[in-house]
């Protein structure tokens, strides 16, 4: 599959995605890449956003609201989610609780030398958590989101969905 | 300094039906006066992120009073969640602050700049409705009922008195008491709250 044959990834198939899945709540620390996704998730009604100061809250958050009965989604980028390390243990995999992360793979590239070190860490950090993860690089993998969440609701463990258009950026 | 004994002994009288979270070395007397356990929450799992988990029961259950007990060794940790909260303005959160300048569970180490921090200040600062400090009984007493009539997010700093452990961590004494999950699930049944995760 070339780039050209590829239908670049539309902000508008992640929203869909976690309204078809019941999420209430987006936690996240917006980026640059994700900016229009952000500016589409303040629109929808049904869904509300938390800004965070730093990734390691999204997780426990997220606890707070799945207590609560809420859907919550933590949206960050694999560098904070690698700064997250001890929330995404304590927090998230010791909770018992199925969540799904949407994480934004930056420096990932599929053609040649991954040059940026955050990208280089990624995979091996969701094995040594023993985190599944879905990568999504274009629009028809959007699914996988929903495969995501079936894995979670029946894990009862987090999930994380890899997105892997970071150059794209959710660009319109 | 007040003991953290006292401050729960005063504020239980004014809890009413408050969702309450303590967590650390202080926090730990919650359960000698609370008279609602199916109402008290273990949020505890990686230090410096029990506030943001109590942040996330507030903005989950709009309806409840939820009150925490945090300690200044954990807020150190994450201090950015002072923001994270004021751009919420959960008008139902009360994020009381037992400080008691040291990690207690550790030996009694300082925590830095122990004596010459102003959290009250640095919560105000960071956006919540108000903020209030407390380093005598009496006068917490006399204004924590009124406190908790107040719209939040509310921070109310309390300096109390250190109680250090020095003993190894497997001799010491642990009284039986609920564990995270259970706390959950008490208070998911009191709440009637199943999860809408579909």
């Amino acid at each position: 599959m070339s780039e050209e044959q590829a239908a670049i990834l539309r902000p508008e198939t992640l929203v869909e995605e976690f309204k078809k899945n019941g999420v209430t709540h987006i936690i996240t620390i917006p980026d640059s890449e994700t900016n229009y996704l952000y500016e589409l998730m303040k629109e929808q009604p049904w869904l509300d956003v938390i800004p965070t100061s730093r990734e390691g809250e999204t997780f426990a958050i997220a606890l707070g609201l799945l207590v609560s009965g809420k859907v919550p989604v933590c949206l960050i980028q694999n560098t904070g989610m690698m700064e997250s390390g001890d929330s995404i243990r304590g927090m998230a995999l010791d909770s018992g609780f199925p969540l799904v992360m949407v994480v934004g793979y930056r420096g990932w590239t599929r053609h040649g030398v991954i040059t940026d070190s955050a990208a280089r860490y990624t995979e091996p950090f969701l094995n040594a958590f023993r985190i599944n993860y879905y990568l999504v690089e274009t629009n028809e993998d959007g699914k996988r989101i929903s495969t995501a969440f079936e894995e979670a609701r029946a894990t009862k463990r987090p999930v994380a969905v890899l997105i892997g258009d970071e150059y794209h950026g959710f660009n319109r | 300094m007040i003991s953290a004994a006292d401050v729960f002994r005063v504020f239980q009288t004014h809890r009413g039906n408050a969702i309450v979270i303590a967590t650390g070395t202080s926090g730990r007397h919650w359960r000698d006066f609370t008279t609602n356990e199916k109402r008290d929450l273990t949020m505890g799992g990686a230090m410096g992120q029990t506030t943001a988990a109590a942040l996330g029961v507030a903005l989950g259950l709009p309806n409840e009073q939820v009150v925490l007990f945090d300690a200044e060794g954990a807020l150190l940790m994450n201090l950015g969640i002072l923001a994270t909260t004021a751009g919420k303005q959960p008008k139902n959160f009360y994020h009381f602050l037992l400080d008691n300048e040291c990690y207690a569970t550790t030996g009694g180490q300082p925590v830095p700049n122990a004596k010459n921090i102003n959290y009250a200040g640095m919560a105000k600062e960071a956006g919540y409705a108000a903020a209030y400090s407390f380093d005598d009984l009496e006068t917490f007493g006399a204004q924590v009922g009124n406190i908790l009539n107040e719209k939040g997010p509310v921070f109310v700093a309390i300096k109390v008195i250190p109680e250090v452990e020095n003993e190894p961590i497997g001799r010491r004494q642990r009284r039986p008491t609920r564990n995270r999950a259970e706390t959950i699930r008490d208070l998911q049944a009191e709440l009637g709250i199943t999860t809408t995760y579909k």
